[in-house]
């Protein structure tokens, strides 16, 4: 445990490095997630006429929500496994946030763990501060 | 219009709108806009969710390339990401009160001055000198050259995060990356040498982009079945661009696409003047 949180083994393995990595992964992964479920969506829905997207009606709390999407999942539900591919996706450059502020604190850059944390309160603040509307 | 076929073309657009946004600069996701509007009709609102998904997909993607090279200036991008967030989050509570047509002549007047940010000459020197800020919040680095470790060193700290603040209301309002705004920031006003700001510009659109679109989501802009072509066809767009790119110099081909993206952006702002959003 010890030897995990000491700067100098993670320095060998070069955090940026590390935060290029996740990156790559996060998008493949959520992308395979996006082409796995389309396949489906295509397989199910594919010979019905297209929803009309002219006009602006939002989507249900099944798509909207991690619990709605989750359950769908669970339930199976192919749009819903698309949706959490999404989900996936914007979550890749907020664990990036969350890798670098770990980086900051292992370098004992005050200053930096500061501004990293504010920058993840400030999205915090927009995935649970109710800004829906 | 079956679902398949509809999936089936609009996977070839964004496969195109992913080139084009990679070989000219501007980013998938701005291309993307004008081609679920005008093409496909879709309302705005769910062209704005799927182009946000567009900008983090290829950001994040691009990313990967840079970091390794150690090109990207992380302090920076952090530091002016609290900007950017902030400006995001500002900017997708304001897209709730705002017409969707003055999102559509504002989408396109951005996307005027995107094209013609692309072309403009980029700051190449690095600069000697910084300003006490700068030093203070230990944003001047170096980075690797063909003839080593080139440094440089940061001015105009404040006005540089005030124009980042801008971008990020613009990018939360009209959910594409505002590259363009931030290379303007960071070229043009902290004197940034080139491949600094970009790398680093492109660094900060993934995070600019997720603070919005966890609000877009919630607000059910985004829709599953224009999520997963857009998604898959223009990271495929920009990887085929990035590969293109190593191989020829696009410089005549950047002019004619971005006399293109102007019309395009011309036909935005008059279709929102004539209230057919």
């Amino acid at each position: 445990m010890k030897k995990i949180l000491s700067k100098a083994y993670w320095a060998d393995r070069d955090v940026e490095k590390l935060v290029g990595l996740q990156l790559r992964y996060g998008v493949i992964i959520s992308s395979l997630m996006v082409l796995i479920g389309g396949a489906f969506y295509l397989f199910g829905y594919g010979r019905m006429t297209i929803p009309d997207y002219t006009q602006f009606i939002g989507e249900g709390p099944g798509y909207t929500s991690v619990k709605g999407i989750f359950a769908g999942v669970a339930n199976l539900q192919v749009k819903e496994f698309i949706q959490l591919g999404v989900l996936f996706l914007i979550a890749t450059p907020i664990f990036r946030i969350a890798f670098s502020l770990f980086a900051f604190v292992l370098e004992k850059d005050k200053l930096y763990v500061g501004i990293t944390l504010l920058v993840l309160c400030v999205i915090f603040f927009s995935m649970f501060g109710g800004l829906k509307v | 219009m079956s679902i398949l076929t509809f999936t089936i073309i609009l996977l070839i657009g964004a496969y195109f709108a992913g080139l084009l946004g990679s070989l000219t600069g501007l980013g998938g996701g701005v291309v993307i806009i004008p081609l679920l509007t005008l093409v496909f009709h879709v309302d705005i609102r769910y062209a704005i969710g799927a182009a946000l998904l567009a900008s983090i997909a290829t950001s994040s993607g691009a990313a990967t390339a840079y970091v390794k090279e150690g090109i990207t200036n992380i302090r920076l991008g952090m530091f002016l990401e609290i900007a950017t967030t902030i400006g995001a989050v500002i900017g997708a509570l304001i897209a709730v009160y705002t017409p969707t047509n003055t999102i559509a002549m504002l989408f396109g007047g951005i996307l005027i001055f995107s094209a013609a940010m692309t072309l403009r000459k980029k700051n190449q020197e690095a600069s000697h000198e910084g300003s006490k800020l700068a030093s203070l919040l230990k944003l001047n680095n170096s980075y690797p050259t063909k003839d080593g470790e080139v440094s440089y060193k940061i001015k105009n700290v404040g006005a540089g995060f005030s124009i980042m603040t801008l971008a990020g209301i613009i990018s939360g309002l009209l959910g594409i990356g505002s590259g363009a705004l931030k290379v303007l920031a960071m070229d043009a006003t902290m004197r940034i040498p080139f491949k600094v700001s970009t790398t680093t510009s492109n660094f900060m659109i993934g995070v600019t982009a997720a603070a919005s679109a966890v609000v877009y989501l919630q607000r059910g802009y985004m829709d599953p079945g224009l999520a997963f072509p857009v998604i898959l066809g223009v990271l495929a767009g920009a990887f085929t661009g990035s590969k293109l790119l190593t191989k020829m110099n696009p410089k005549a081909l950047r002019i004619i696409f971005c006399v293109a993206i102007s019309f395009v952006a011309i036909e935005m702002i008059y279709n929102g003047y004539n209230h057919k959003f």
